[in-house]
C-alpha cells in the first residue's frame, strides 16, 4: 500500500467515525468554543477597554509632549507663565481641570483651555471649537461634548447650573462637540473663565507641553524647576499610569478565562482518549491492514483540528457577540466602576479574530496529541483481541514528575510581583494544578482501595468496577479536578474577601451618618462654619469632618489618596495591621495603607514626604492599616496638621454620630436644609453605605463566579460524557450482567453509583487542591495585585454545597449514560462483541 | 485703516456686547471715537486698551543683496472682548492680541504666512500703554530711542528688522480723526509712519539674508469701525518715489459701489493735506480668482487720488493671507507698484477686504 492511499483510508475511517458518532463531535466542539469563547470575550472586552481609554487619553494629551499636573487642587499659574518663556518650550497650553458639582445632581468633568493654544496641541478636540472662540471667551460659556450633551439633556443655547462652594452658577450651552470627537463627557470652558467660575483663581490643574523641534522630553523634564506634588508627565508614562489602575483586575479576568479554555484543552483529551480507547481494534484493523503509524497519529490530529477550527469558530463568534453585549450593556469594566465611558466599540482585527480560531484549533491538537501517540503506538496484535479495553492513563508519568512540579509551585507561591503583576503567583497554580492532575490516578486509586469493602453486592460490584478502571477513570477525574478546584479556590479567595471587606467596613465607618459631597466634586466643598453648623444640630452627638484630595508620589504612577481627618486614639480610628513601634515624634504621624507600603516602601518608622500646598512635607510613618477602597495608595493624616501646612480649611466628607433618640431620618434633613447644597451633598446612613458597598463588591465579583461556573460546567460535561463512553464500551459487561439477573434498573443504578463516587473522589481531592491553589490566591496573587492582605476564612457550607452539587450532578450524568447504554437488547449487546 | 480680520473681531466683540447686554444688562462701554478727539504723540503711540480695537500694521518692500524685491508685512492687533470684564482672573481674556505676518516672495508665487493669538497677560502677551510696546510671546513690534523694531519667527520665514521713520507721522483725516461712513460715528484714530528706512534680516526655509528696503506704519483705534452697510475696504499705502506719501481708502457695499472714501496726501516738501470723498477714485482692473476663499480679487487698478493718478500692479497675484485659524478671515495684503505713464512713482501695499465671505463672518452671529 502506498503512502497516500494509507493516508486516505486511515481519514476516510475517521471522516466515517464523525458521521456516525456526531453526539462525541458535538459536545467536544462546544467544550472547545465555549473555552475560546470567554478567553476571546474576555481579552476583546479587555482590549475594548483599553482602546477607549487609550484614546480619550490621548484625545486630551494630543499631540502634547510633556504633560505638568499636579494632584488635585493644582499648583499656582505662575509655573506656566515661567514655562512658556522656556526656548525649549513651543507650545504651552495651560489647563484647568475640575470634576465641577451639577446643581441636579452629579459632577461633570470640565476642562479649562485656552481655545487658542490649546488647538494646536489637542486639534482634533478643539477643532470643531475654532468657529466658536470668541463666544467661548465670555465667563458663563460652556461647550459639551455630544456625550455630555445627550446625559444630562441640555443642547445648544440651553443652560446648565453648577454648584461651586455654597452657590449655584448658570453656565450657557455655546458649543455641543461633534459626536465622535471625544467619547465620554466633558465640559469645555476657557481657561480665565474656569478659573473664576469654578472657584480656581490663580491655580492650574496641568499644562500640555509641546517642545521646539530636537529638544528631548526626557532630558527637558529633568530640568523643569516643579514644585513638590507637581510632575512632568510624557503621553506613554500618562497613558501608562491609567491603565496601571485596572491591570491587575484585567489580568485575573485573562487568567480566569483562560482557565476555562485550559479545562476546555482536557475536555478535548478526554474525549480523544477514550473515544480512540473504543475504537482500539478498528485502529489496530487499520494497521494491520499497512496504514502506517503515523498516518493513524495524523488521521487522529487532523480529526482534532477539525473539532478545535469548527469550536474556534463558533467560540470567537460567541465571544465577539458576548463582549459585545457586555461593553453595551454594563461598560468596559463590567460594571467595577473604573472606565466612565460608554458605548465603546469592540475593538478586534480580522487577525486576532482568526487567531482565536487558531488558538481553538491549537488547544484540540494539543489535547489530542497523547491519545494520538498512545493509538498509533498500540500493537495490533494485543489491541485486535476482543474485550481487551486497555487504558488510557498505562503510560502514566512517574510520580517524581509531578512531585517536581508541585514543588516548583510551591516555591513559585513565593516569588515577588513582576512589572506589579503576580506573575509568580500565577505560575505557581498552573504548576501546582498539573502536578496535582498527575497525581489523580494515584490519589483515586488510593482513595478507592481504603474505603471498606461493601457487603451487599451491589455497591461492592460498583467499588470493584471502579477499582479495575481506575486508569480509565482517571482521566475523565483530572477534567474535573481541574476546573473544580479551581472554583474552590475562588471560592475561598472571594468568600475571605467578602469577609474581611465586610469587617472592615464596621471597622472604616463607625459614624452613624455619613455626608459627602461630589463624587469627587473638586468645586463644592464644606467650610469649617459648616462643621460648627453641623455639630449643634438637634440629634448630633458629634460630626468630624475630613478632607480628602489625590497627590502624585510618582510620575509613572496613578495618584495617591491623601486623606486629613481627627486622629484619635492609639489606633487612629484605623483598621491597622502594623504599627511602627518608636516613631520619630518630632516629625507628624502619617498613617499609610499596605498599598503605601508595598508601592513606595512606607514601612512603619520611615519618614514619607508629602507635597502639601506645593512643598514637599515630612511625616514619619506610624503605622500601616488595611484600606480595601482604593489599591493604589492611601494615606492619613491629622487634620490640624494638614490644615495648618495646607493653609485651607474644606472638607470634602464626613461623618457624624446621633443621640441616643436620634434618628438618621430627621438628622439627614436637618443636615440638608442646615447646609443648603442640594442634591450635590450625599447623605447615607451607615447601614445603607455598608449594604451598599457589599452589593458593588458582589457585583465586581459577579463575572469571576459566571467565569467559573463556565469553567466548572465545561468539566461536567466532560464527565457526563466521559461516562456515556464508558457506557457505551461496557455495554457487553452489561449485557452479561442482565444475563446473570440483574435488572436494567440494578444496571442504571450500579453506573450511577460509581458516577457518584467518582464524584465524591473528585470533589475530595478538587477541594485538598483548591484550598492549597486559594492560598496562592489570598497570600500572593492577591496581596500582589491590589496590595491588601485578607483575612483566610473557608465557607465550608458554601464548599459543601458545590461538592454535593458536583457528585450529585455526576451521578445524574452517569445516570443518563447507563439509560443510553442499557436501552438496547442485552442479546443484541451480547452479540456485539462475539 | 487696516486689518479686515481685526474688523472681524471686532464686529464679533460688538455683537458680543449686545447678546452680554441684552442677558446682564450691563452694557459694556467702549469709549467713542468723536469729531472732536485727535492723535497725541508720542503719547498714543502706545495700546488704547478701553478701544474695542486696535491695530499696528507694517508693510514694506525690501530688497535682497542680489536686489530681489520682497513684500512682507506684520501687523498686531489688540481686541477688547466685550465680556468678562470683572473676572480677576490673570488668565481671563480682557485684551486679545494676534498677530499676522507674511512675505511676498515672488519666486515662491505665495504668501509665506504665519500668525500668533493669545490673551494679554503673565508678561506672555502684551500692548503696552504710552509707547509702541506689543509683543505675542516672541514675536514683537516695539518702539526704542525713535527706531521700530520688528521680530517674527515662523514657520519657515522669519525676520529682525530695524524701521527708521525718515519723517514726522502722517496724522489721517482731521488731527488724526478718521471718518470711515457717511454717518462721523464710525471712525477711528489713525496716524501712519510713512518712508521708514528698512534694514535687517530676512530668513526663509533657515537661509538668512541681510535686507533694506522701505516701510510703512499704521496705527489706528476705534470703537465702531464699519456701519452695517458697508461690506469691506480698498487700501493703499504709498511710499512715493520723490519722498512723498500717499494714504487712499475707499468703503464699499455689498453692490461694490464707493460708500465712503478718504486719504491724505504728503508732497515731497513736507505739505500734508486731507483728501475729500470727492477727490478719491479706485477702478478696479484685471481680477485674480483665490481659490481659498473662492473669491476673485481686483489685482490690478486704476487710481485718482486729489491731483495724482496712477496704476497699481502687483509683485505677484497671490497675495492672500488665510488666518481663519485665528481670526476666521482671508484677505488680499500685498505688495503693489504705482506707475503714472509707465513710469515708477511709488511702491507700497494694497489691501481688499470683504471679497470672499461677507465682512461679518464672526462667529458669534451663529447665536
Amino acid at each position: 500500500m502506498d503512502r497516500d492511499g494509507g493516508t486516505r483510508i486511515a481519514l476516510a475511517v475517521f471522516a466515517a467515525q464523525l458521521r456516525d458518532r456526531p453526539l462525541r463531535l458535538v459536545v467536544a466542539i462546544v467544550a472547545i468554543a465555549l473555552g475560546i469563547a470567554l478567553t476571546a470575550g474576555v481579552y476583546l472586552l479587555n482590549e475594548s477597554a483599553l482602546a477607549e481609554f487609550g484614546r480619550a487619553t490621548r484625545e486630551l494629551a494630543g499631540t502634547a509632549d510633556l504633560a505638568v499636573r499636579g494632584g488635585r487642587g493644582g499648583f499656582p499659574e505662575e509655573l506656566y507663565a515661567e514655562l512658556a518663556r522656556r526656548p525649549e518650550v513651543r507650545v504651552a497650553s495651560p489647563v484647568v481641570e475640575r470634576e465641577v458639582s451639577l446643581a441636579a445632581g452629579g459632577t461633570l468633568p470640565v476642562r479649562g483651555i485656552d481655545p487658542f493654544v490649546a488647538g494646536a496641541l489637542q486639534p482634533a478636540l478643539y477643532a470643531s471649537l475654532a468657529r466658536h472662540l470668541l463666544t467661548l471667551l465670555e465667563p458663563d460659556a460652556i461647550a459639551l461634548s455630544a456625550r455630555a450633551a445627550a446625559e444630562l439633556r441640555v443642547g445648544r443655547g440651553g443652560v446648565l447650573a453648577v454648584r461651586v462652594a455654597e452657590d449655584v452658577r448658570r453656565l450657557r450651552v455655546v458649543v455641543v462637540l461633534p459626536e465622535g470627537v471625544y467619547a465620554g463627557r466633558l465640559g469645555i470652558m476657557d481657561i480665565g473663565s474656569a478659573q473664576w467660575t469654578l472657584g480656581a483663581l490663580g491655580r492650574l490643574d496641568r499644562i500640555d507641553l509641546a517642545l521646539a523641534p530636537g529638544v528631548d522630553a526626557g532630558r527637558f523634564r529633568a530640568t523643569l524647576p516643579l514644585p513638590a506634588g507637581v510632575d512632568a508627565v510624557t503621553p506613554a508614562m500618562e497613558e501608562g499610569r491609567a491603565t496601571s489602575l485596572t491591570r491587575a483586575y484585567r489580568v485575573n479576568l485573562d487568567m480566569l478565562a483562560l482557565v476555562a479554555l485550559l479545562t476546555g484543552a482536557f475536555l478535548v483529551f478526554a474525549s480523544q482518549a477514550l473515544a480512540l480507547l473504543r475504537r482500539r481494534q478498528q485502529l489496530a484493523l487499520l494497521r494491520a491492514l499497512g496504514v502506517r503509524r503515523f498516518e493513524v497519529r495524523l488521521a487522529v490530529l487532523a480529526e482534532a483540528a477539525l473539532v478545535g477550527a469548527a469550536g474556534g469558530a463558533l467560540g470567537t463568534a460567541l465571544g465577539w457577540l458576548v463582549a459585545r453585549g457586555v461593553l453595551a450593556t454594563l461598560g468596559a469594566d463590567l460594571g467595577a466602576g473604573l472606565f466612565d465611558s460608554a458605548a465603546v466599540p469592540v475593538v478586534a482585527s480580522p487577525l486576532l479574530l482568526a487567531a482565536f480560531v487558531g488558538l481553538g484549533v491549537l488547544v484540540a491538537v494539543a489535547g489530542a496529541w497523547l491519545p494520538a501517540a498512545r493509538a498509533a503506538a498500540a500493537p495490533p496484535a494485543r489491541a485486535l483481541r476482543a474485550g481487551d479495553a486497555g487504558s488510557p492513563g498505562e503510560a502514566d508519568a512517574s510520580p517524581w514528575l509531578a512531585v517536581a512540579l508541585l514543588a516548583a509551585g510551591s516555591g513559585c507561591a513565593f516569588g515577588p510581583p513582576v512589572r506589579g503583576l503576580p506573575l509568580f503567583g500565577y505560575a505557581s497554580i498552573a504548576l501546582l494544578l498539573l502536578g496535582a492532575v498527575l497525581l489523580v490516578p494515584a490519589f483515586a486509586g488510593r482513595a478507592l482501595a481504603w474505603l471498606p469493602p461493601p457487603r451487599r453486592p451491589l455497591p461492592a460490584l460498583v467499588l470493584a468496577k471502579l477499582r479495575e478502571g481506575i486508569a480509565q477513570s482517571a482521566v475523565s477525574l483530572a477534567a474535573i479536578v481541574v476546573s473544580f478546584s479551581l472554583m474552590v479556590a475562588m471560592a475561598i479567595m472571594v468568600h475571605s474577601f467578602r469577609d474581611s471587606f465586610d469587617r472592615w467596613l464596621g471597622e472604616v465607618l463607625p459614624a452613624d451618618l455619613y455626608l459627602r459631597i461630589g463624587p469627587a466634586s473638586d468645586t463644592s466643598y464644606l467650610t469649617a462654619g459648616d462643621a460648627a453648623l453641623l455639630a449643634t444640630l438637634p440629634g448630633v452627638a458629634r460630626a468630624e469632618l475630613r478632607r480628602s484630595l489625590t497627590v502624585s508620589l510618582a510620575p509613572e504612577r496613578p495618584p495617591v489618596t491623601l486623606i486629613a481627618r481627627p486622629l484619635a486614639g492609639a489606633a487612629a480610628g484605623l483598621p491597622l495591621v502594623e504599627r511602627a513601634s518608636n516613631p520619630d515624634p518630632a516629625l507628624p504621624f502619617a498613617y499609610v495603607s499596605e498599598g503605601m507600603r508595598d508601592l513606595y516602601g512606607a514601612v512603619p518608622g520611615a519618614v514619607l514626604e508629602l507635597p502639601i500646598g506645593g512643598v514637599a512635607r515630612r511625616f514619619v510613618v506610624a503605622g500601616v492599616w488595611r484600606d480595601y477602597a482604593r489599591s493604589n495608595g492611601t494615606v492619613v493624616i491629622e487634620r490640624s496638621t494638614f490644615e495648618a501646612l495646607a493653609g485651607e480649611q474644606r472638607y470634602s466628607e464626613g461623618g457624624v454620630w446621633l443621640l441616643p433618640r436620634a434618628t438618621v431620618a430627621a438628622v439627614a434633613d436637618r443636615i440638608r436644609t442646615a447646609l443648603r447644597i442640594g442634591p450635590a451633598l450625599q447623605l447615607v446612613a451607615a447601614g445603607d453605605l455598608k449594604r451598599r458597598s457589599l452589593a458593588a463588591f458582589d457585583r465586581a465579583f459577579a463575572i469571576t463566579y459566571a467565569l467559573e461556573a463556565v469553567a466548572v460546567g465545561i468539566g461536567l460535561l466532560g464527565v457526563g460524557f466521559a461516562f456515556a463512553m464508558q457506557a457505551l464500551a461496557r455495554r457487553a459487561e452489561f449485557g452479561m450482567l442482565r444475563h446473570v439477573g440483574l435488572r436494567r434498573r440494578d444496571v442504571v443504578a450500579m453506573l450511577s453509583g460509581e458516577g457518584a463516587l467518582l464524584g465524591a473522589v473528585g470533589a475530595g481531592y478538587g477541594l485538598l487542591v483548591g484550598a492549597v491553589l486559594s492560598l496562592v490566591l489570598v497570600y500572593t496573587v492577591n496581596r500582589q495585585s491590589f496590595h491588601w492582605s485578607l483575612d483566610y476564612v473557608v465557607p465550608l457550607g458554601q464548599l459543601g454545597l458545590i461538592a454535593l452539587v458536583l457528585v450529585a450532578s455526576s451521578a445524574l450524568t452517569a445516570c443518563l449514560a447507563g439509560r443510553l447504554a442499557t436501552g438496547d437488547s442485552a442479546v443484541r449487546a451480547v452479540r456485539e462483541d462475539w | 485703516m487696516r486689518g479686515l480680520a481685526g474688523a472681524t473681531l471686532a464686529l464679533s466683540a460688538a455683537l458680543g456686547v449686545a447678546a452680554a447686554a441684552a442677558r446682564a444688562g450691563d452694557l459694556a462701554e467702549y469709549p467713542a471715537v468723536t469729531p472732536a478727539a485727535a492723535v497725541s504723540l508720542p503719547a498714543d503711540a502706545g495700546a488704547h486698551p478701553d478701544f474695542r480695537i486696535e491695530w499696528w500694521y507694517v508693510t514694506g518692500w525690501l530688497e535682497t543683496a542680489s536686489r530681489q524685491p520682497r513684500g512682507f508685512q506684520l501687523t498686531f492687533f489688540r481686541i477688547r472682548p466685550a465680556a468678562g470684564r470683572d473676572n480677576p482672573s490673570a488668565l481671563a481674556a480682557h485684551q486679545l492680541l494676534i498677530a499676522h505676518a507674511a512675505v511676498s516672495d515672488p519666486a515662491r508665487g505665495r504668501l509665506r504666512y504665519g500668525e500668533r493669538i493669545a490673551r494679554q497677560g503673565l508678561g506672555l502677551a502684551a500692548a503696552e500703554q504710552g509707547r509702541l510696546a506689543v509683543h505675542v510671546r516672541d514675536w514683537v513690534l516695539e518702539e526704542r530711542d525713535g527706531a521700530l523694531t520688528a521680530v517674527v519667527h515662523a514657520e519657515g520665514f522669519a525676520f529682525e528688522l530695524t524701521l527708521e521713520p525718515a519723517g514726522p507721522p502722517l496724522l489721517n483725516g482731521a488731527r488724526g480723526y478718521s471718518q470711515k461712513g457717511p454717518s462721523p460715528a464710525s471712525a477711528s484714530l489713525y496716524y501712519s509712519l510713512p518712508q521708514l528706512r528698512v534694514r535687517g534680516r530676512l530668513v526663509r526655509d533657515g537661509r538668512a539674508e541681510d535686507v533694506t528696503g522701505s516701510a510703512w506704519l499704521d496705527h489706528e483705534w476705534s470703537s465702531s469701525y464699519l456701519d452695517a452697510e458697508s461690506v469691506g475696504w480698498d487700501w493703499i499705502g504709498l511710499n512715493l518715489t520723490d519722498g512723498g506719501a500717499l494714504m487712499a481708502f475707499r468703503i464699499r457695499d455689498a453692490q461694490g459701489r464707493a460708500r465712503w472714501a478718504g486719504g491724505t496726501l504728503r508732497s515731497a516738501d513736507g505739505a500734508t493735506r486731507a483728501l475729500a470723498p470727492s477727490e478719491i477714485e479706485f477702478v478696479p482692473g484685471r481680477r485674480w480668482h483665490s481659490v481659498q476663499d473662492d473669491a476673485d480679487y481686483p489685482v490690478e487698478w486704476q487710481v485718482r487720488a486729489g491731483p495724482m493718478g496712477f496704476a497699481l500692479a502687483p509683485l505677484m497675484d497671490d497675495q492672500v493671507s488665510d488666518s481663519r485659524l485665528t481670526t476666521g478671515a482671508v484677505y488680499w495684503e500685498g505688495a503693489v507698484e504705482a506707475r503714472t505713464a509707465g513710469r515708477l512713482i511709488g511702491r507700497g501695499y494694497l489691501e481688499l477686504t470683504g471679497y470672499g465671505e461677507r465682512l461679518t463672518l464672526g462667529e458669534p452671529q451663529e447665536r
